[in-house]
């Protein structure tokens, strides 16, 4: 089952119609769980229960990064290898990552103002998150501004390429400036310096995201093809009223 | 005369003669620095401590809104698809257009910013830092909002898109020009530090400008 044999999308739809539900019930059980995983770790020492936010915030934070990854090697895929769902996957993929990015930013905020006795700092990567953000909406509406999708798809794929420029701003910005938010303490080298006890049902959850990342876009890619089916059936029978 | 520079002065001579662009935008920027003290109160030590961030606040967006006349106008009358048919390469054609538009809106709003600085009350050292960081500035952002306005050129009402789509890549343009000005005028960081990184800005937009836009262009037009 190669990239290729997947770009019709009526063999996209049937393969996607079977994977759902076993995708939605995996997701469930990753949930189940890792909720499971996060009942029984322990409290931090400092923190106490507060710590148990990071298990929300972080896997929020690394998805909506990771589909805007995933938008900008579509938006090649549009532009280069002229893939025929290419278009759908970055248009399916930009909600879903504004949301993701904004629960981190909110579960971000409602954890700093215990901790950090701020609900907001304008440091480099809270900053360059919020500008992530900002992009994802600027996206979203140029997706909704030009009508034919085809046009619509090549400038969103110009606009996330240029915006992918942030995202290794966002990875680094703990490390080239002075940040109230902590360093890198997960993917840094020289390995994770989080005990497992914690790091384990991080990782759970951050699976269990992940599904529920993949569920939602193939659920989401499904209903753009099936929403440009429908576009293009009108836009048939208007034409056809026209002609006696 | 080659057809880049033909570009360049028919872009300067519509421009100036038009009438619209370049007094516009330092109209905007006026009025701009004029609303701020009505915010924030007549306090002239405060306005001196922001005054280079509302200048840079003010050059941006007068930048912004002007950057609809960039593109726009040449998509309606059809010397747009004149451009992309010639011979000369549309980055270079694109960056001839930047040039020019920046030589008609950006460089006025240099000018204008020492003498709104005295609205401000900054001293001759803050004003001198605030017009040579927007000296070197100024490029990136009509650069930067080339690329929004070769996305949103075929839109009709995509003014406010097009800031939409420019503001978040101009951000740090913004804050190493106030980071600069400020450097000049308190420290502890020595001048050239943020300087230097804003005219790295102004270079990496002076290439990726023009390279994006043209890709837009061409596959926003056919």
């Amino acid at each position: 089952m190669s990239l290729i044999e997947l770009a019709n999308p009526s063999r996209f739809l049937a393969l996607t119609g079977r994977a759902l539900p076993w995708l939605l019930a995996a997701t469930v059980l990753a949930f189940a769980f890792g909720i499971s995983q996060i009942y029984f770790a322990p409290d931090d020492y400092q923190q106490g229960a507060t710590v148990k936010i990071m298990f929300i915030h972080v896997p929020a934070a690394w998805l909506g990064v990771f589909a805007w990854v995933l938008m900008s090697v579509a938006a090649l895929g549009t532009l280069v290898w002229r893939h025929p769902l290419a278009d759908v996957a970055a248009k399916a993929a930009a909600p879903i990552g504004a949301a993701f990015t904004l629960m981190c930013l909110v579960t971000g905020s409602l954890w700093g103002r215990p901790m950090w006795g701020t609900y907001w700092v304008w440091d480099a990567r809270l900053t360059s998150v919020l500008v992530l953000f900002l992009m994802y909406l600027g996206v979203i509406a140029l997706w909704r501004t030009i009508d034919d999708p085809a046009q619509a798809a090549r400038a969103a794929a110009v606009l996330t390429l240029v915006g992918a420029i942030n995202i290794p701003i966002i990875k680094f910005s703990v490390d080239w400036w002075n940040t109230l938010h902590q360093p890198a303490s997960v993917l840094r080298l020289g390995g994770s310096t989080i005990h497992p006890a914690i790091l384990d049902p991080l990782i759970v959850m951050a699976v269990a995201f992940t599904l529920l990342f993949l569920t939602l876009h193939l659920a989401a890619m499904r209903n753009e093809i099936m929403r440009r089916r429908v576009r293009t059936l009108m836009m048939l029978q208007a034409g056809a009223r026209v002609r006696p | 005369m080659t057809a880049l520079s033909a570009l360049l002065a028919r872009d300067l001579r519509l421009a100036v003669r038009v009438g619209g662009g370049a007094l516009i935008g330092v109209l905007f920027f006026l009025i701009v620095v004029t609303l701020v003290p009505f915010a924030i109160g007549p306090d002239l030590a405060l306005l001196a401590r922001i005054g280079p961030a509302i200048l840079w606040l003010g050059a941006l967006l007068a930048s912004l809104l002007a950057l609809d006349r960039l593109l726009a106008m040449d998509q309606e009358d059809g010397s747009l698809d004149l451009i992309l048919t010639a011979r000369v390469p549309l980055e270079l054609a694109v960056a001839a257009k930047a040039l020019a538009h920046w030589l008609t809106t950006g460089v006025p709003l240099i000018i204008a910013a020492p003498l709104l600085g005295l609205l401000l009350n900054l001293d001759p050292k803050a004003t001198a830092a605030v017009a040579l960081t927007l000296l070197a500035g100024t490029p990136a952002l009509t650069f930067t909002g080339l690329i929004g306005a070769a996305l949103t050129v075929a839109l009709r009402r995509g003014g406010l898109l097009l800031v939409i789509l420019v503001l978040p890549l101009t951000v740090p343009v913004l804050i190493f020009g106030v980071a600069a000005s400020n450097a000049a005028i308190i420290g502890p960081v020595p001048f050239g530090t943020p300087f230097s990184i804003l005219c790295a800005l102004t270079l990496i937009s002076l290439v990726i400008g023009p390279l994006a836009a043209a890709i837009a262009l061409r596959q926003g037009l056919d």
